[in-house]
């Protein structure tokens, strides 16, 4: 299972990328890829993810070629 | 409903006109159009902003807009609705956003606006990184309440 990663705003600088992928076999939840790709890093508060594009929570589960995104609150307008 | 996302800068007035002009010149059913046109101020938190810079995750800002205009439709009788918003450099006064939403009557073009631009402000996957006249560089944390004193 090959999992995109998207990284942005302060959480890009927080993390010191923009983009991970990781290869995994088992069912990960968002919560378990944030931790295996970021080797457990201290998740900021409030951080948000979208899966595909869609905010979600984090127990959602990920599929195959998913793309997962973290990033801060959004402060456009 | 369409979503425009400017990496240059915009005139507001303008492409309100064109898009009148061009898309609803011939519809009679309108009786009222509501506009909002956020501009970047220089000044945030007690300090001189010389320079914001709009970040977003292309793909999903548009996919989020779409929503938010689909469900202002779905709740209110509108005609129409726009939105443009910049990304990139921004100078003091140059604009960040306009909401356009016509209809026959106008409560429904005001409240449809003001929903559409609260949603934008909390849903839509912008990040405003400010540079100060001093040239420090900081992310701003959150959207404010939208009034002087919040």
């Amino acid at each position: 299972m090959s999992i995109k990663i998207r990284y942005f705003a302060s959480l890009k600088d927080y993390i010191g990328r923009s983009e991970d992928e990781i290869i995994y076999n088992e069912v990960l939840t968002v919560t378990e890829v944030w931790q295996q790709a970021t080797q457990n890093k201290v998740k900021p508060q409030n951080t948000l993810v979208s899966v595909n594009m869609d905010y979600v929570n984090w127990d959602e589960p990920v599929s195959d070629r998913d793309e997962v995104a973290f990033f801060p609150p959004v402060t456009g307008g | 409903m369409p979503v425009i996302i400017k990496d240059t800068a915009f005139l507001p007035y303008q492409v309100l006109q064109n898009y009148e002009e061009t898309t609803l010149g011939q519809n009679t059913a309108i009786g009222a159009c509501n506009i909002f046109i956020g501009t970047m101020r220089d000044f945030n938190e007690g300090d001189q902003i010389k320079v914001l810079t709009l970040e977003h995750y292309p793909g999903m800002t548009e996919k989020q807009l779409d929503k938010i205009l689909a469900e202002a439709h779905q709740q209110w009788a509108l005609v129409d609705s726009l939105i443009v918003h910049r990304v990139g450099d921004l100078l003091p006064n140059d604009p960040i956003v306009l909401v356009a939403t016509w209809s026959s009557h106008r409560g429904d073009a005001f409240d449809a606006c003001r929903f559409i631009m609260e949603n934008l402000k909390s849903k839509a996957p912008f990040w405003k990184k400010e540079r100060l006249i001093n040239e420090q560089e900081r992310w701003v944390i959150s959207n404010s309440k939208g009034y002087l004193n919040t």
